[in-house]
């Protein structure tokens, strides 16, 4: 019963935060999605760490009763349940800097976007699965087309059209296995775990994880699906590119392992290294543009594109490690990218650029701001001790297990990701102070507000990991067992 | 139990001063900055002398808790207490805390004191985790956190844009290692299941010499240890690393993060000793960093860089020493190493103080007598390292050469030349700064001055240390009892099981270690007359920068182009790459991945109906009714 009160709540909240008039708006949706993190924290500390699904209902839907309403909380759930809650207040907490228009409507956007991306993190029906992620995009599309930069409608429209395209193709295949299980036409299943059981052949195997593959592959992105990416972040309004980069790229990863591993084992087996390619060559690729930005927002743009490369290669090893790094990069990516993308509005609305080479010098007049950047610096560059450390360690070694070459090249990120992001930092924070940044105001209370939890999240997650990968490994397991 | 403790506050202690120094920045009073950032180093050394002194030959295990747990895979955070790290704790902590003290005198009227003391502070904890963890993961926390704490105080003084590159590139370069020591790590979890020491030896123990696996760890591994070691090709970090006020340069980049590679390398000997084609290299290596870092250092003009370039010359004599496995040798200079480089950077320290911040040598001279402590104790640390007996370094030094003569005479003449350069161009260094008349100008020489009392203790202390350093490992030849090899015996047990032929007894006799040592001083001693005829005698400066040199002194004075060449071989193509991918590259992708998608419209029959309007429109509004359908459906239903 608790998933269905975690997947209504946002949306009754959203309702009521639309019929809000004026700037009134934000705070209903910030307590909103506060209560909402509660539910969550519940669903963390009363999880019981084995493989089941907690939590759940079932409800019968469509096509007596065989496409069934449907959702429950695993361990691999409960992360991504974990972080949506956790990230959406601190989003939302994020705006409060800035005045937007109709602000009932982008608070509610946001809250509905949160209760998509919970469904699709929770939902057990492949069908309802397919309908959240496809929900998901709505909200954030508007926040986008609606409150974005000046070239906002032709770079959203590529956004839609190309991930609307990539997700028709999982439908087609989602139709088909329905229609594979149980032969009597009454006996049809679209329960995901149903899925798992289907005896599907080579053939078949293959063309699925395709049809898969191109869905989740332009969602997370991997190379070279990903060029819809760079200009939506840049273009859209920062709470948005949050929720993008944050949540929303994580639904692909978790595609990845909750459908594809245990429903074409066989077709990853197959496949397997063509993905990882991909997903390296990603890695690599987007770290060495990264490089090269002067645009904040673009830089950690195609640093975050470059993280997701390792998530993915390392769920396509088909390995504990692999999946397990992934689930906790996944965790520690949300939390470092949106503390990233804070970072570089506040410093680009306090200095009217995003252009690294017009600033310099700002830690002159912030020391709280430096120490959290610092923080989350540290958090990216993977230090150990930190959350990214963990993660990139587990990723690494899966992807090197499966194949040395593989591991080392993907290993450069740790190389390159130092130098992207030594530079973001030199180039903002110190040498010598520009007119843009003379005079910059440290960050505010309720800006801090926004920094500590994220920091202290880099932390526990970084010495503490067990706390998390104890409760997902039950559930990892469960689902690599279909590999053979 | 009493023991736990006293490792878990080992690291703490300086963790706690890092935190409220750090956290309390501009607020904790000036006065108190200073006692909280050195109390905490200084307990910890009284703490690891309680360690030592309770030792009682057993190896002991401190485990904290699980770290990383994945499948079978077990991190635990533990430590680890045997005679190799309770070593490197007097070390760490004992030099440690005399910096300390004396970064008080030095950095008490930089604005940004408690923040300098904080990050030294951090960088113990990070090198305590390095030589306590007890397995290889948590010496990659200590290994990266280190290399953190050198960024952050290499740019400490950040508004200076290349300080601040210096930082970055230290960094980078010791992540290019790092990445090697990771990938190494990886294997060793592939080949053994387990990244604890003592499993992980254990098991080392049954596999053969010369084994594929053992070879290509120890090679990531040593890869490691060439970015923070400085060996060739990763070292042209370190000399730009003297961007750091000098007691960092003293503590990070001389005492004792820059010997974590070859604590590494000592603390897998199991592994290294089954790998002699590994040795072989690092031999190569190791010889030839120190030959190629004094040359360089032969011409150098500024006082930290001569010091800067002679570290990395002295780190590839621990490595040679490594390389013909006097693993002992290796250590026992990296301690010597640890008082008298500490003792030269603190000197230099002191009289950039008493020069208003100026570190030419051009500008210096005739200090002897403004600066009688720091003369005095600077003279010590020249002798000791130049390698002229009885000072500490002659035996450490002699120790390394005399394993490298056994395995091979080519080494031990190449590594004889590196000594002659090393006494040259450190006496050149002593007299062009103290001796002569002072060539700085009038104002000056007017403040020039003796540095307190709180950085010339320090020095004193260091002074004796080198003195006596060498005592505690003197050679049976000399009648000693080799009392540092005693100890650290058992830490090689295992080597010892699989090739016990390479630590059998010495083979060469009394005589023949007499003649080389008489060599290697007699070397030292004829360099340092040679370096005071010519800068004592016929007082010949070094040019101004604007001379044009010879070729060869030109080709050194600038490093051998190093720099240069990197630049041109990696920085700049990589750039080129990013502005190619980005303008490029991204250009075309997209083409083709639209362009595709394109096609697939254009071919579906179904779609070719929806050219003459908008297929954005369509596909939109096909997902907004199917979406709207479901819910109606499960509301209607339900």
């Amino acid at each position: 019963m608790l998933t269905l009160i975690i997947l209504l709540f946002p949306v009754l909240a959203a309702l009521l935060v639309l019929a809000v008039r004026g700037q009134q708006a934000k705070q209903i949706a910030f307590i909103a999605a506060l209560i909402e993190l509660g539910l969550a924290g519940y669903a963390f500390f009363s999880f019981v760490p084995d493989a089941n699904s907690q939590f759940g209902f079932d409800y019968p839907w469509l096509a007596q009763g065989t496409i069934r309403f449907t959702a429950g909380i695993d361990g691999v759930s409960l992360l991504l349940v974990v972080l949506t809650a956790l990230l959406t207040p601190l989003i939302i907490l994020s705006a409060f800097r800035h005045t937007y228009d109709r602000p009932s409507v982008f608070y509610a956007l946001i809250l509905f976007m949160e209760a998509a991306l919970l469904g699709v993190f929770t939902a057990r029906d492949a069908f309802l699965f397919y309908l959240y992620f496809e929900a998901a995009l709505l909200p954030v599309y508007f926040l986008a087309a609606l409150w974005g930069g000046e070239n906002r409608i032709p770079v959203t429209f590529k956004f839609f059209v190309y991930t609307i395209f990539g997700s028709l193709f999982m439908l087609v295949a989602l139709v088909y296995l329905y229609f594979k299980t149980g032969t009597p036409a009454g006996l049809h299943s679209s329960a995901i775990t149903a899925l798992y059981n289907l005896n599907l052949s080579p053939t078949e195997q293959s063309w699925i994880f395709w049809a898969f593959f191109i869905a989740f592959a332009i969602k997370m992105p991997v190379f070279p699906f990903h060029t819809w990416q760079p200009d939506t972040y840049v273009e859209s309004p920062t709470p948005a590119t949050m929720l993008l980069a944050g949540i929303m790229l994580k639904m692909g990863v978790y595609g990845v392992i909750r459908l594809m591993l245990p429903i074409v084992p066989e077709g990853v087996q197959t496949w397997g290294m063509t993905a990882l390619v991909l997903s390296v060559i990603g890695i690599v690729y987007g770290a060495i543009i990264a490089i090269r930005q002067r645009d904040m927002k673009r830089l950690i743009a195609y640093s975050s594109f470059s993280h997701v490369g390792l998530m993915a290669a390392g769920v396509f090893t088909l390995s504990l490690n692999g999946v397990q790094g992934a689930l906790v990069q996944m965790l520690a990516h949300g939390i470092n990218v949106v503390g990233m993308f804070f970072v570089a509005d506040i410093i680009a609305s306090r200095t009217s650029t995003r252009l690294i080479d017009q600033m310099g010098g700002i830690t002159r007049y912030t020391p709280k701001l430096t120490v959290y950047f610092m923080i989350l610096l540290l958090g990216s560059v993977a230090l150990p001790l930190t959350n990214g450390f963990v993660g990139e360690f587990l990723l690494l070694s899966g992807v090197f297990e499966y194949n040395n070459i593989l591991g080392a090249v993907a290993g450069l990120t740790i190389i390159f990701g130092a130098v992207y992001m030594l530079r973001l930092f030199q180039k903002t924070m110190f040498g010598k102070t520009t007119p843009l940044t003379e005079g910059f105001n440290d960050v505010s209370g309720s800006e801090s507000w926004v920094f500590i939890p994220l920091c202290i999240m880099v932390f526990w997650i970084g010495m503490v990991p067990n706390s998390f990968l104890k409760l997902t490994e039950p559930a990892v397991a469960n689902l690599l067992q279909f590999v053979k | 139990m009493q023991t736990d403790l006293l490792a878990i506050l080992i690291p703490l202690l300086p963790l706690i001063g890092f935190i409220i120094n750090g956290m309390g920045f501009r607020h904790v009073p000036k006065g108190l900055v200073g006692i909280l950032g050195t109390l905490g180093p200084l307990v910890s050394f009284a703490c690891s002398l309680l360690l030592f002194t309770g030792f009682g030959g057993q190896t002991i295990k401190v485990p904290l808790f699980d770290w990383i747990t994945v499948g079978h895979l077990n991190i635990p955070f533990a430590f680890q207490i045997d005679q190799l790290s309770l070593i490197m704790l007097l070390i760490v902590t004992g030099v440690g805390s005399l910096i300390h003290i004396y970064s008080i005198g030095y950095m008490k009227h930089d604005e940004g004191y408690g923040k300098f003391m904080a990050f030294l502070n951090l960088f113990l904890f990070f090198m305590l985790l390095l030589v306590m963890g007890s397995n290889y993961v948590i010496m990659f926390i200590g290994w990266e956190g280190v290399g953190l704490c050198s960024y952050l105080l290499i740019g400490f003084w950040n508004k200076n844009t290349s300080y601040n590159n210096a930082a970055r590139k230290a960094f980078v370069m010791n992540r290019i290692g790092d990445l090697g020591f990771l990938l190494g790590i990886f294997m060793i979890m592939g080949a053994f299941g387990s990244v604890e020491y003592t499993e992980v030896f254990e098991q080392a123990a049954g596999f053969p010499i010369g084994d594929a696996t053992v070879v290509a760890i120890t090679m990531l591994l040593f890869v490691g240890a060439m970015g923070k070691s400085a060996q060739i090709p990763l070292y042209t970090w370190l000399p730009d690393a003297m961007a750091g006020p000098t007691p960092v340069s003293a503590l990070i980049h001389a005492a004792t993060m820059v010997t974590a590679g070859i604590y590494m390398v000592v603390r897998s000997n199991v592994l290294y000793t089954l790998s002699p084609v590994t040795l072989e290299i690092i031999g190569g290596i190791a010889i030839a960093t120190a030959l190629l870092a004094a040359s360089i250092g032969l011409v150098q003009n500024d006082i930290k860089k001569v010091l800067a370039y002679s570290t990395v010359s002295q780190l590839g004599y621990m490595f040679l020493g490594l390389s013909v496995m006097g693993y002992t040798a290796g250590m026992f200079h990296v301690m010597t190493h640890a008082f008298f480089k500490a003792l030269l950077f603190l000197g230099a320290g002191s009289v950039i103080h008493a020069v208003a911040d100026e570190q030419d040598i051009r500008k210096m001279g005739g200090l002897r007598k403004y600066l009688p402590i720091t003369y005095w104790t600077f003279l010590i640390a020249t002798i000791a390292i130049a390698g002229i007996p009885p000072f500490a370094g002659f035996f450490s030094k002699d120790e390394i050469l005399m394993h490298a003569y056994q395995h091979n005479k080519l080494l031990w003449v190449l590594g004889v030349i590196g000594s002659a350069m090393t006494s040259f161009y450190m006496f050149r260094l002593l007299f062009l700064t103290f001796f002569g008349r002072f060539r700085g100008s009038e104002h000056t020489r007017e403040h020039l001055h003796e540095s307190p009392a709180t950085m010339t203790v320090p020095l004193v202390v260091l002074a004796v240390l080198s003195i006596i350093g060498g005592f505690f490992n003197v050679p049976e030849a000399l009648g000693g009892e080799a009392r540092l090899a005693e100890f650290l015996n058992p830490i090689f047990n295992l080597s010892r099981r699989v090739r016990p032929s390479a630590f059998g007894e010495t083979l060469l006799t009394h005589s023949e270690e007499y003649m080389l040592m008489g060599i290697s001083t007699a070397v030292a001693i004829v360099s340092a007359i040679a370096a005071y005829v010519m800068y004592v005698q016929r007082v010949s400066l070094p040019e101004a920068d604007t001379v044009e040199r010879p070729v060869v002194q030109k080709v050194l004075y600038n490093k051998y182009y190093v720099d240069e060449l990197y630049e041109t071989i990696i920085v700049k193509p990589v750039r080129g790459l990013g502005d190619t991918f980005y303008s490029f590259g991204e250009f075309i992708i997209d083409g083709i991945v639209t362009g595709t998608g394109w096609l697939v419209q254009q071919a579906s029959g179904q779609l070719r109906r929806l050219q003459t309007g908008s297929i954005g429109f369509y596909v939109f509004a096909m997902v907004v009714s199917i979406a709207a359908i479901l819910c109606l459906r499960f509301f209607v239903r339900f």
